[in-house]
């Protein structure tokens, strides 16, 4: 290729992640240090003032955010479990059998792919369970929501494993409920931790489901207080308490992201174009 | 759907009788009870809503009434009369066009750009997927700091541009960051797709004097089908169920402008007037449905065809 490209191309990739990513990025880590009065109306300034520390201690303080971080795990992390060893049962099941039913059974399970969730009914039966505002219910639809990308992940995965390798135990005498344990779910390992991945930012990210289902108060998880932090003073322009948050919010994706960056990247890619 | 799966059960069994081992081998080494507890999951929390969706827009379900009665179609005829039913669909499906065409177009040039596997690029694939990491309802909030009247671009600019508060462009703006949200995503896939192409098709484009330009359509282009149909389709139907950037930017306005089905929704839950909010819902439904099939029919008949 041309000479202009060879130089021009890594500083085309500088100035577009500068201006699309590094911009926005910059005015959240300034104006989260910046106190209330130079914040009002954002910009890319240094703060004349820092005072990172008094923003960040304000963020935790008033947007009860310890508890919100609480919260949001407690709904997460047992969600991410149960969409994962659930859909992996089901996707074995509908990867190796073959009858009419059988695939009918997974069209209907992969359908939430496509369909809306039906989120104002799910309040009612919520409702009706007796699970309207608890975390059982917000578990409960969360799981029902993102079942559907595990098994569509982890059936296509499943397929593509020989049968050998649980033929070999089976004559060994193994049981069909060790080999799910001992052979396919450690099989799976790559396509778990993708779904692990999207389904954890999906549900950490969640603020609509959970407005429906959990509401404000005890319950709330992180983004239902940074709404609230910034809707309660909208007409204040707290933009420096709203920015502390978003810094301390979204930390541990950023973490779990830098951690698993390779297997996410490759799990993502192998799922999606077959 | 529970139901039908556990009727299997029985007759399967019932062929041989008593023994287990003259079951049908694949009932013994694959039991149907292991696919149970998600199908029960699934349907009890996902279908069961979308089936009770079917009921309750044809009642009279609110805060404001302490039991249900039917009343037909009066919430349809509600939202119809008022305008909202038309804007919202309008709204979204537009909505769901152009963020389509920004995170697509956005991710593509990305891929294109960062295609080497180099230490530089690996680095920059990380940096523009930053975006899909903080949240929606986040990304929203940075966006209006910046946009805003008296925000950031206005200062850098020295212009006065109310970027959030055109009727007509506004839907535009917040299009382009669920674009900018995503990109990251796309980029990922395109970069599979890209992957995926034989080196020696490349090489044979480059002996027979094919430019990159020409290479682009003729080879990679059709080569990418299968991205392209994962990355539109899950672009389209996902921002379809867009709320939390609307939100955060604009909160629907102005003049309801960006009004999307999930935020007239949220609006009108937040009234009280529930079975009016499950009509949209309803609409919603039916909205996807009639774009996702002849969408993901279509897609695959491209795929074969080029």
């Amino acid at each position: 290729m041309t000479a202009t490209w060879r130089y021009g191309r890594p500083a085309l990739v500088v100035l577009l992640a500068g201006l699309a990513v590094g911009v926005p990025l910059w005015l959240v880590a300034v104006t989260s240090a910046k106190p209330q009065a130079e914040a009002i109306e954002p910009n890319l300034d240094l703060p004349r003032h820092w005072q990172p520390g008094d923003n960040y201690a304000d963020a935790v303080s008033q947007g009860e955010m310890l508890r919100g971080f609480l919260n949001s795990l407690l709904v997460v992390v047992p969600s991410v479990i149960l969409v994962l060893i659930l859909g992996a049962g089901a996707a074995w099941v509908f990867a190796r059998r073959k009858s009419k039913l059988v695939s009918a059974a997974y069209a209907l399970c992969i359908s939430g792919l496509l369909l809306p969730p039906a989120v104002i009914t799910i309040v009612m039966e919520l409702r009706q369970l007796g699970l309207a505002n608890t975390r059982p219910g917000m578990i409960a639809v969360y799981t029902g929501m993102y079942l559907s990308t595990s098994i569509f992940f982890m059936t296509g995965f499943i397929r593509a494993i020989p049968m050998e390798l649980e033929e070999a135990a089976r004559i060994d005498g193994a049981s069909p409920h060790r080999i799910f344990w001992r052979i396919v779910l450690p099989l799976l390992r790559p396509v778990i931790a993708t779904a692990t991945i999207m389904v954890m930012l999906y549900a950490w990210s969640d603020v609509f489901y959970a407005f429906f289902v959990l509401g404000g108060g005890e319950r709330a998880t992180l983004p239902l207080n940074l709404y609230q932090v910034a809707s309660a003073q909208l007409y204040l322009n707290n933009w420096h308490l709203v920015f502390a948050y978003v810094v301390v919010m979204s930390l541990p994706m950023v973490a779990v992201f830098l951690v698993g960056q390779r297997k996410i990247v490759s799990g993502i890619t192998s799922g999606a174009v077959k | 759907m529970a139901h039908t799966v556990v009727r299997d059960k029985p007759a399967v069994a019932a062929g041989p009788p008593k023994k287990a081992g003259r079951l049908p081998r694949a009932a013994v080494h694959h039991p149907w009870w292991f696919a149970l507890p998600a199908v029960v999951v699934f349907a009890g929390f996902f279908l069961l809503p979308n089936l009770l969706n079917f009921y309750y827009p044809f009642t009279n379900w609110s805060s404001y009434h302490a039991d249900i009665a039917f009343t037909g179609l009066d919430n349809f005829r509600t939202i119809a009369d008022d305008g909202s039913l038309l804007r919202a669909i309008r709204t979204t499906l537009l909505y769901a066009l152009l963020a389509a065409l920004f995170q697509n177009g956005f991710g593509l040039v990305l891929a294109l750009l960062l295609e080497d596997d180099s230490r530089f690029n690996r680095f920059f694939r990380a940096v523009f997927f930053l975006p899909v990491l903080i949240s929606a309802l986040a990304t929203g909030y940075v966006f209006r700091a910046l946009l805003d009247q008296d925000g950031a671009v206005n200062s850098v600019l020295g212009t006065d541009i109310p970027w959030l508060g055109s009727t007509t462009w506004t839907l535009v703006v917040v299009t382009l960051i669920h674009g900018w949200k995503w990109m990251g995503l796309a980029m990922l896939i395109y970069l599979a797709g890209l992957k995926g192409i034989p080196g020696d098709m490349l090489e044979a484009a480059r002996m027979d004097g094919a430019g990159p330009w020409r290479t682009f359509w003729s080879v990679r282009w059709p080569m990418l089908a299968p991205a392209v149909t994962f990355n539109v389709t899950t672009a389209l139907i996902g921002s379809m169920n867009t709320f939390d950037i609307v939100q955060a930017t604009t909160a629907g306005g102005p003049a309801a402008s960006t009004e999307v089905f999930n935020i007239y929704m949220f609006r009108i839950f937040g009234q009280g007037l529930y079975a009016q909010a499950s009509a949209m819902s309803l609409i919603l439904f039916l909205v996807v449905v009639a774009v996702a099939i002849p969408l993901v029919v279509g897609l695959r008949r491209r795929e074969q065809t080029l």
